[in-house]
């Protein structure tokens, strides 16, 4: 499709302007720019019909399945979006005298105990803008703790080599030194590799659970008191809450801090730019280091901010994506105590029921047919037999209307497709892909080589990812 | 399968070393780079940077992820191969003549493999 620019025609707009009702004021000729910038001069009628064409091309929950895994791509109730478009929440800035906008921050402060009380945690922040934003900002509580502590010696953060990428990317950018450790058999945490890793200069272990292979480790508890008897802290990598809210609390299984992701496990806008937000908890005893200001209640109920004396200071303009929290909220009330649970688990049984399904059909499982809300499927014994790969199969689902799984991730598993169905698809939906599944693995069987040019439908194919890494380009080129 | 040059010495994390009059050079191994897929990025240390025997001192990205890449000795940065940040495909293409950093003050050299016990390590690996 065309470029803006090139749908361009000059002196074409739709700019009309009232008349001027203000004294006209000369400008200083130095202040003025000699050149019209370079903007496409089209009509609003084909600026909307460039969007609307772009948006075609997209694919969205809202257009079909999308399993991919570790992005818990649930459905977003549309009562979220209601709430958060109520005048009292929209219309209002955030210098107005916090006696003017009670309602607001009531809001944050139910969010901030309902999180709490899902996460097993004391307090809670809900700054940070996304789940990598929030890793970071609970790696400076951890680095605050030590240094409050007189202990400078805490340089080192340990992550499974199974950890989602930002984990030791944000342990780099909070000053640490990332110490990975291998998984076991099981695809959990290696006991006796975290043992020899941990000492006087471990500052924190980070951990995703259940992990990225869709697996609950079954020593957590022991995971956290090695890292404890070291003198190290334990950080929740909350990306896979999703599989155990309501059932299972990381402040119960022994980590001091969490962030949680409301974009994937509360059902807020995720992709297309979110926006994100990845509030982060802890214990009280790392309450002191939250970014302020926060939420505080005083007895008559007033709420009001405060600075938490020792914090390590703003890590966002403000409260935070404050709407999307609204959403959030919206979501926890709307299941309520049960429905929280609920959805856990029927995202469990649905990664269960697809898993065995799959299995069934002849995909390889590489740890098991028992999952939690996702699992991998090693697409390695399928490539050696046929050729088709990871990244062919996910391309050929394109072609059926639905958005690939997440490829070649976790890192421990070569051609590893990872599935996440969330617990807003219908059992019809799941019995299709298996279909779909089956299909592309007797292609694969019949005629490999045509999967290679997979897909076929779409207006764009195989981009060339190397090529545009390499050698970007990163504006318009004019012709001139 | 990979090449393996025979005079050359490597490393279990797949760098490949050479040594000529108390200088290292280190690179990463064609079965590395046939791993890791087509390199995008590559950042190098600086000369006068100090380098661990067994931990990073570079890192490669490739379309599908960032990996470190491991020091086979303890020293210090005496040249870097800056050409490699215009053309991490070069990786790709000579890796064996794409080498990254040369050490020298080298006070300590980590388990090193000759060609044969590397191209053993290869097999399991695979």
């Amino acid at each position: 499709m065309k470029l803006l620019f090139e749908r361009s025609v000059a002196g074409r707009g739709q700019t009309v302007f009232p008349q001027l009702d203000v004294p006209e004021v000369a400008f200083d000729q130095a202040l003025l720019r000699r050149d019209m910038p370079r903007l496409p001069q089209m009509a609003e009628v084909d600026l909307g019909r460039h969007y609307t064409e772009l948006a075609s091309q997209t694919h969205g929950v809202n257009d079909g399945f999308y399993p991919l895994g570790s992005c818990t791509m649930k459905y977003n109730p549309r009562v979220n979006e209601q709430v958060a478009a109520l005048p009292g929440f929209t219309d209002i800035h955030p210098l107005q005298p916090v006696e003017t906008a009670q309602g607001c921050l009531r809001a944050m402060h139910e969010l901030e105990a309902m999180l709490c009380e899902i996460c097993g945690m004391d307090a809670m922040t809900l700054q940070p803008a996304a789940g990598a934003h929030g890793e970071y900002t609970g790696l400076l509580l951890i680095r605050a703790h030590h240094l409050a502590n007189g202990d400078t010696a805490r340089t080192k953060i340990i992550v499974p080599d199974s950890a989602h990428g930002t984990n030791p990317a944000s342990a780099v950018m909070a000053g640490f030194t990332v110490v990975s450790v291998p998984s076991n058999a099981q695809g959990g945490v290696d006991l006796d590799a975290l043992r020899a890793a941990v000492g006087p200069d471990t500052a924190g272990l980070m951990l995703t659970n259940p992990n990225t292979l869709g697996l609950f480790d079954p020593n957590i508890l022991q995971i956290c008191q090695i890292v404890h008897e070291a003198g190290g802290l334990c950080y929740y990598d909350g990306a896979n809450l999703n599989a155990v809210m309501g059932h299972a609390r990381p402040g119960d299984m022994g980590f001091d801090c969490v962030h949680v992701n409301l974009h994937k496990t509360f059902s807020t806008p995720h992709g297309g730019g979110g926006p994100g937000s990845g509030p982060v908890g802890c214990k009280a005893f790392l309450a002191p280091y939250l970014p302020g200001p926060r939420v505080a209640q005083d007895a008559d109920g007033h709420l009001s901010f405060e600075q938490p004396e020792q914090s390590v200071g703003k890590v966002r303009s403000f409260y935070g994506n404050f709407l999307v929290a609204v959403r959030a909220l919206t979501y926890i009330l709307t299941l309520g105590r049960e429905g929280i649970p609920e959805a856990s688990s029927t995202a469990v049984l649905n990664a269960n029921y697809l898993a065995h399904l799959l299995a069934e059909a002849g995909y390889d499982l590489p740890y098991g047919e028992r999952c939690m809300h996702e699992f991998v499927i090693d697409c390695g014994p399928l490539k050696a037999k046929t050729g088709v790969s990871a990244m062919d199969v996910a391309k050929r689902l394109l072609d059926f209307g639905i958005h690939p799984p997440t490829m070649y991730f976790p890192l421990i598993v070569h051609e590893a497709l990872m599935v996440e169905p969330t617990e807003t698809e219908a059992r019809e939906t799941l019995d299709e892909f298996v279909q779909m599944m089956t299909a592309i693995l007797e292609e694969a069987h019949t005629d490999g080589e045509r999967l290679h040019g997979a897909p076929f439908t779409c207006p764009i194919g195989r981009p060339d990812e190397v090529t545009a890494a390499r050698k970007p380009h990163l504006r318009y080129e004019f012709g001139e | 399968m990979s090449t393996i040059p025979a005079e050359l010495r490597y490393t279990t994390s797949h760098e490949w070393v050479s040594e000529e009059d108390g200088t290292y050079t280190i690179g990463l191994t064609d079965y590395a780079q046939d791993a890791l897929g087509d390199l995008v990025f590559v950042n190098l240390p600086q000369e006068g940077d100090e380098v661990t025997a067994g931990e990073a001192f570079a890192d490669v990205e490739s379309v599908k992820a960032v990996s470190d890449v491991f020091s086979p000795v303890t020293g210090v940065v005496v040249e870097v191969n800056e050409a490699l940040l215009d053309a991490p495909e070069s990786i790709n293409e000579d890796p064996y003549g794409a080498w990254f950093v040369r050490v020298g003050e080298v006070s300590e050299v980590g388990e090193l493999l000759d060609a044969d016990a590397y191209a053993a390590h290869c097999e399991q690996e695979a």
